[in-house]
């Protein structure tokens, strides 16, 4: 599909009018209106010729860099059809809408609607719906008017259509001009092989059988969407390159948190971008467990992450930008200039995230599970509380070992406690226990021949109250002799 | 919550500030497998439901495991910070005593690294005094040199009495509690029992006399009769 965009307020239709941009040699046409091109007015050629050809000509200067803002900025605004849109070119848009034509009431109606939303713009557009890329800028700029192709009449309808829209360079298109190769149908009418030998040597834009398998859709041509520019974003723009962002970023931090404020948002994330002078980008980028929008706070959190900044020969631009932005209310502080706990908690989070990684800090919670070290599991801290209240019924050691240790037994009475143990070289022999507490393996989580464990809280020599377990049982038939480990260790 | 605090401060106001505030302990335990400095230290937690910030280095883990929420009871949420190195411990723990809604701050630090030195101490008990949220010290395998907190505890677990309702299993957990060093207190030492379901600590007149308390009152009883 293809956008024409008509550059500036439209000045009567009868008046002949040009844009022209410099060329080589003097200003060149770069758009004509419709009068113009009657008059034989072509783009691409000089405006001091085209003066003599039509005396009434209106000149005025196309502003080219404005116009491909204003299509970048209306590749955005087509996502009101669809989710995946680019700018193709310097003149057209490509949606790919696959999916999404029946919310509109079929391709048809779609094409009209789009017209009609882009009319309201002030813009005249060309459309075309096809399975490729290429297929949909040919027929878009050279078929009919709102022209639908289906899947497998791709061959019929650009056989019709000149080579040019092929998207060739000049040149290769004069050539097959000159060929004699004037339509796709007649291109695609020749052998390749006599074909191939001619352009096996040229680049994509030079080469028409490349370019016609990309129409048929032969050779693949996906289309990489932009993302949507940050809502909120400022950015320090430097005389000369620097190598350290640390002094601007407080006052990058005051104004983003300023144009939040003003929206009414806060964010959940920072990305600062350093632009280097050697064309390349660096980025570093913090995340909050809660929104915020405090200067201070949000300084505070590139502390030590700055260094992580890769400056090369320096910087001369940099950017920081908003992510994940949410609604945020203010808070009312209380009378006592205190504010709310829960605020001085997330903040406290998100320091400790920020300075050693949001692995290092969770937060443990029960879990179903009779299996001791999956009874327990790890949730980003500040996660919401779960109300369900699990009770452990059966006495728990306060602190449990990440991977049991297996000792020795030295006596063990076969359905009981071991009478002593060599635990970490030290021997330690069993005054009181109790137990044992049998926990079977979860067969619906554990491989097949996972042992059960019988758990022993015993009582050594000198008060050491041990959480023991033996894994399995004598002659169970999985494995050999049952082992014993320590797992944890009572007050 | 905002309203109790101001009524406090505001009823509170000309009163003389409580002695007894909260502030930077110490505990060495016995043994490093020896989870009674664990169990003394939430025994004698506030009650609330405040969350706990809960340090731990790579060591400490290591060989002494990590608190087990099962255990420990779920009513009050830990905030558990893994890391390597005892610098960032009680950087760790600095941060967490800028914040007051925490109930408290328990750092567990193995051996004596040379960043756990007089000053680091000295600050860790100025911030738990000014945010007064109570913060504890375990040191495993440490000697207890020069340190600025205000009280040191040496912990370790006794052998119990036997259970009431079966004579072969372990009772109510008792502690040997040490306190060698106070600045507010009298040092003393004692012989502590903890009431779980009570959620109380009593203190139990130790028993010098060994063959009387081994033979568990028969050799009196045989006496008697």
């Amino acid at each position: 599909m293809r956008v024409m965009e008509r550059h500036g307020n439209a000045p009567p239709d009868d008046i002949p009018l040009v844009l022209a941009r410099e060329g080589h040699h003097g200003p060149v046409i770069h758009a004509a209106n419709r009068t113009a091109r009657q008059t034989g007015i072509h783009p691409g050629s000089r405006v001091v010729d085209m003066r003599a050809i039509c005396p009434e000509l209106q000149v005025e200067y196309a502003d080219e860099a404005g116009d491909r803002a204003a299509l970048d900025r209306l590749v955005l605004w087509a996502r009101r059809w669809c989710p995946w849109t680019v700018r193709d070119g310097d003149d057209g848009l490509i949606l790919d809408t696959t999916g999404s034509d029946h919310l509109l009431g079929g391709e048809a109606a779609m094409l009209v609607e789009m017209e009609t939303q882009l009319s309201l713009l002030g813009l005249t557009s060309r459309l075309a719906v096809a399975p490729t890329w290429g297929a949909a800028w040919a027929l878009a700029r050279f078929g009919p008017v709102r022209s639908i192709c289906g899947a497998d009449e791709v061959d019929f309808k650009l056989g019709a259509l000149p080579v040019t829209g092929l998207r060739l360079d000049p040149d290769t298109v004069l050539l097959l001009r000159r060929l004699g190769l004037k339509t796709i149908g007649a291109l695609m009418d020749v052998p390749r092989l006599s074909l191939t030998r001619r352009f096996v040597k040229a680049g994509l834009a030079a080469n028409p059988l490349l370019r016609l398998d990309q129409a048929l859709g032969k050779l693949a041509e996906p289309v990489s969407s932009v993302d949507a520019a940050p809502q909120f974003r400022v950015q320090s723009r430097l005389a000369e390159p620097i190598f350290d962002p640390t002094p601007y970023l407080p006052e990058l931090c005051e104004d983003l948190c300023a144009q939040l404020k003003q929206a009414g948002m806060g964010c959940r994330g920072l990305h600062l971008c350093v632009y280097k002078t050697d064309g390349d980008i660096s980025h570093v980028d913090v995340a909050t467990s809660a929104a915020s929008r405090d200067p201070a706070h949000l300084h505070s959190l590139f502390r030590d992450k700055v260094d992580a900044i890769n400056p090369g020969y320096g910087f001369d631009l940099i950017t920081l930008a908003a992510g994940a932005v949410e609604p945020m209310q203010t808070v009312q502080n209380h009378l006592d200039g205190g504010s709310d706990d829960d605020l001085h908690l997330t903040r406290l989070v998100d320091r400790l995230s920020a300075k050693f990684g949001p692995r290092a800090v969770s937060r443990p919670a029960l879990r179903e599970s009779h299996i001791p070290e999956r009874a327990e599991g790890q949730m980003p801290a500040l996660a919401a509380m779960t109300d369900t209240a699990l009770v452990t019924t059966k006495e728990r050691p306060l602190r449990l070992l990440d991977h049991p240790e297996e000792v020795r037994v030295l006596y063990a009475v076969p359905e009981g406690p071991p009478a002593q143990f060599v635990w970490r070289r030290q021997t330690h022999r069993v005054a009181r226990y109790a137990g044992p507490e049998r926990i079977a393996p979860e067969w619906w989580k554990d491989r097949p021949g996972t042992r059960l464990r019988d758990y022993f809280k015993v009582e050594d020599q000198t008060g050491l109250r041990i959480w023991l377990y033996r894994e399995g049982l004598h002659e169970d038939g999985r494995g050999g002799d049952p082992r014993w480990f320590v797992h944890g260790c009572f007050a | 919550m905002g309203s109790l605090r101001v009524e406090k401060r505001l009823a509170g106001q000309g009163d003389q500030p409580d002695p007894l505030k909260h502030t930077l302990s110490e505990i060495f335990p016995a043994r490093v497998t020896d989870a009674a400095a664990v169990g003394y230290l939430l025994a004698r937690l506030p009650r609330t439901n405040a969350p706990v910030l809960w340090v731990q280095d790579r060591l400490s883990r290591r060989e002494s495991g990590r608190p087990y929420l099962a255990g420990m009871g779920a009513s009050r949420p830990i905030i558990m910070v893994n890391l390597s190195r005892a610098v960032d411990v009680l950087w760790a723990m600095e941060d967490g005593l800028r914040c007051r809604a925490l109930g408290a701050v328990v750092g567990e630090v193995w051996g004596d690294p040379p960043a756990l030195d007089f000053t680091a101490t000295k600050r860790l008990a100025l911030r738990s005094e000014a945010a007064d949220v109570p913060c504890w010290l375990i040191r495993r395998a440490a000697t207890a040199n020069l340190s600025a907190a205000r009280d040191r505890w040496r912990i370790g677990s006794v052998p119990s009495a036997a259970h009431p309702d079966d004579a072969q299993s372990p009772g109510p957990p008792r502690w040997a509690l040490d306190l060698f060093r106070s600045r507010r207190k009298k040092p003393g030492q004692w012989v502590a029992e903890y009431d779980r379901a009570a959620d109380r600590l009593y203190h139990v007149a130790p028993v010098r006399d060994g063959p009387l308390d081994a033979g568990d009152g028969a050799a009196r009883e045989r006496a008697a009769g």
